[in-house]
């Protein structure tokens, strides 16, 4: 089983799908000659051609629209956002076409529409290039978001997204692309959706997360098992719909849980997931449930002392979980 | 101006909350000083709380109906003339306090349980005073418990004692094998159609809980004598006309029985005591609670040092009393401070019964109908006066030989009650 880079899983599933099922197609900007920015797509326009592998005019409305209409008559499209800062335009699209129009008509039309972003921060993006959208879709019902931390779920998870019959939103973290590497099967395989992962095993305190932050916390696992501290530690997968029954299992499994994400505290996914514990676990709990967050400022600043200010840091995930366990 | 606070005052002895029942001023109202503010319904009496100031009524901090703890505030007033500076004050004072309540050890975290601590310690019956924290401050965290379930820790206390309880009855096979679910039992009492639901609070709440306690509490034995009272009947009969038209109230056959009591007690200063835990505390002062029946409540003011008091005297509190009861006007200093019980049962009809000691006295002496009945007297046949006497006591302090001693004491005052050796005045 060779190892790859999250990048090159993206790259893989992608592939393997529109080699399967030629309904399958994509469209972005740069994604075709070029290979996308990150260079997700790369090779894949040499392989499908100009019908397959589409590169789209700076409208992120357009793209979301294209592809959705797409959807609607049968294609599977993968609608890239060279940046999840710039689905912005797209909302209106996902939101209240995409989102709604298997309820709206009652089951005759469907949008298996799949749009990938690069989110998140620290590679000095600043403002427009770093930021977190998740939380932002995911009270929207209609929709799935999948938001993947190793290569291995990335492409499982993207396979399964490109299959689904609804819209997805994949969501990946541009720090991982090209830093995450992982063990990937070369066989064809899909993880089911809304499904979460425990990715470690502990007793005395429990981490869930998603995104990059998973492996600071793993990282910070290794440091705590050291002192004798052991962490369980989830990573959500899927954002929106949660998987409730591993969040609760996980929660009252060690009664002393941290929550981490890097968008904003206020609002954001780990504040389901705290309401969901509190809604079932009261009598599991040990601790008050705890919640590492971005700091509530309006965007990541550019400077890298700043930058680091806002991020999550390895330091600061094993600071909190250390605070835990000590509780 | 200034403003004040009046609290919840502490109205007798064990009294630790009162209950505002109506209020008698409203926010702006201007009063002034001993001005009545609000109805109170305390465990004893019903009572007016008076201003403590003059001035203008700001906010009430109760609503009517609401019980609160002695001490706290049921209202603020704006007072003339103060200066601001009271209000900060008391700010200062409580904050300087607050630190000397907050314990300065490190395990000030301990007894701050999580729910899964409390929840595992309660399925498993660990006492959590027993185990000993690892979490922050002291604080036991639930692995702590986990860990004490799989070693072993000691039970509860109780919970052993519940088990020998259960065990000893399955021995003796007896029915009342847990008072606990009994309890319970009784509260889930099913309401049918028609039945008629009263709301148990104020003076009936506080009748029950004494009952209860002083049932529970205190190992009740109890004996009977029969006094022949005809020369007191003759006498009562031959002055009761005039005492009538001279005082202004009826001159009851009650008096007679409290002052003989009175005589009693202090003859036998064992019968006026209080259990004490380690000690049984002798009463110096006679003052002996008679009980008062309203429609719906049992009121026992006391006739404070009646054995210093002349039949006469007697009479008078008692006829005072039991209208300041029955108007519900008695107050707290009419309640307090009984050593011994009197019970007029005989007023309606009864000629036996088992009276419930009035806690934490150490007896009660129920005084049954007077009825005339057919007796041996000199080995003849006469019609006599006789009463019952039933006296319950405490068995922890009292044993038969003293009491039946002291209730031969009463007898015999009784019986040789005359105009020539029973004064009135």
């Amino acid at each position: 089983m060779p190892v790859i880079s999250y990048i090159e899983a993206v790259t893989q599933a992608i592939k393997e799908e529109m080699e399967k099922d030629d309904k399958v197609f994509i469209l972005g900007e740069d994604v075709g000659v070029k290979g996308g920015v990150f260079k997700a797509t790369t090779g894949l326009y040499e392989q499908f051609g100009s019908d397959r592998v589409i590169d789209a005019p700076l409208a992120e409305s357009a793209i979301a629209g294209v592809g959705i209409g797409a959807a609607m008559y049968g294609l599977k499209p993968i609608a890239e956002m060279q940046f999840a800062d710039f689905i912005m335009p797209a909302v209106n699209q996902i939101v209240s076409e995409a989102a709604k129009v298997r309820y709206r008509s009652n089951n005759d039309w469907t949008c298996p529409i799949v749009i990938r972003a690069p989110y998140g921060g620290g590679v000095h993006g600043a403002l427009y290039h770093s930021q977190s959208v998740e939380a932002m879709f995911a009270n929207t019902p209609g929709l799935k978001i999948v938001m993947p931390s190793t290569p291995y779920d990335v492409k499982g998870l993207l396979k399964a997204a490109i299959q689904d019959p609804d819209p997805v939103l994949f969501f990946e973290h541009k720090r991982a692309y090209r830093l995450i590497k992982g063990f990937v099967p070369e066989e064809d395989y899909v993880l089911p959706i809304g499904k979460a992962d425990v990715k470690r095993e502990g007793e005395d305190i429990t981490v869930i997360t998603y995104g990059l932050c998973v492996h600071f916390a793993l990282q910070a696992a290794e440091k705590l098992a050291e002192d004798g501290i052991s962490a369980h530690i989830v990573d959500l997968r899927t954002v929106y719909p949660l998987d409730k029954e591993a969040i609760i299992e996980a929660a009252s499994k060690t009664g002393k849980v941290l929550l981490i994400t890097e968008d904003n505290k206020e609002g954001s996914i780990i504040s389901e997931v705290a309401a969901i514990i509190a809604e079932n676990c009261l009598f599991d709990l040990d601790a008050p449930i705890m919640r590492l967050a971005g700091e509530e400022i309006p965007a990541m600043p550019y400077a890298p002392t700043m930058e680091k200010f806002f991020l999550i840091t390895p330091d600061k995930v094993e600071k909190e979980m250390r605070k835990l366990a000590e509780f | 101006m200034a403003v004040e606070k009046i609290t919840m005052p502490k109205l007798g002895e064990s009294v630790t909350e009162g209950t505002i029942s109506k209020w008698l001023v409203s926010v702006g109202d201007t009063v002034n000083k001993y001005d009545p503010l609000a109805d109170v319904i305390t465990d004893k009496v019903n009572a007016e709380i008076p201003s403590s100031f003059a001035g203008k009524i700001i906010e009430l901090l109760a609503e009517e109906g609401q019980t609160l703890e002695v001490g706290e505030v049921i209202l603020t007033i704006e007072v003339e003339g103060g200066d601001d500076v009271s209000i900060e004050q008391t700010k200062k004072i409580s904050l300087e306090t607050k630190p000397a309540i907050t314990p300065t050890t490190s395990d000030k975290q301990k007894l701050r349980y999580s729910p899964a601590v409390l929840r595992l310690s309660q399925e498993a019956g660990i006492d959590l005073s027993l185990l000993s924290g690892t979490g922050a401050g002291g604080r036991i965290t639930r692995k702590d418990v986990m860990l004490a379930i799989e070693n072993g820790v000691p039970a509860k206390e109780e919970v052993k004692n519940t088990n020998t309880i259960m065990e000893t009855s399955n021995i003796e096979s007896t029915s009342s094998i847990n008072t606990t679910n009994k309890v319970l039992d009784t509260y889930n009492q099913q309401v049918k159609p028609g039945d008629t639901e009263i709301p148990v609070n104020g003076l009936r709440k506080t009748i029950a809980d004494n009952m209860k306690k002083s049932k529970h509490e205190i190992p009740h034995a109890w004996t009977m004598i029969e006094v022949d009272v005809t020369k007191l009947v003759q006498y009562r009969n031959q002055i009761k006309d005039s005492f009538k038209a001279k005082e202004g109230y009826n001159l009851t056959f009650f008096a007679f029985f409290v002052k003989a009591v009175a005589q009693g007690l202090k003859e036998f200063p064992q019968m006026n005591s209080t259990w004490a835990g380690d000690k049984i505390i002798q009463k110096k002062d006679i003052n002996i609670s008679i009980a008062v029946a309203t429609e719906d409540a049992l009121f026992v003011p006391v006739i404070k040092n009646a054995d210093e008091k002349s039949i006469k005297g007697i009479a008078r509190e008692i006829v005072e009393l039991a209208k300041k009861a029955r108007t519900g006007n008695l107050a707290v200093e009419d309640m307090d401070g009984g050593t011994f019980t009197v019970n007029n049962t005989g007023s309606f009809g009864s000629i036996q019964s088992m009276g419930i000691i009035n806690h934490p006295q150490a007896a009660i002496l129920q005084v049954e109908s007077i009825v005339k009945r057919p007796v041996i007297k000199d080995g003849m046949i006469a019609i006599s006066d006789m009463v019952n006497l039933c006296l319950s006591i405490d068995h922890r302090i009292l044993d038969g030989l003293v009491c039946g001693r002291f209730l031969n004491k009463v007898k015999d005052i009784l019986e040789n009650i005359s105009k020539e050796n029973t004064p009135i005045y």
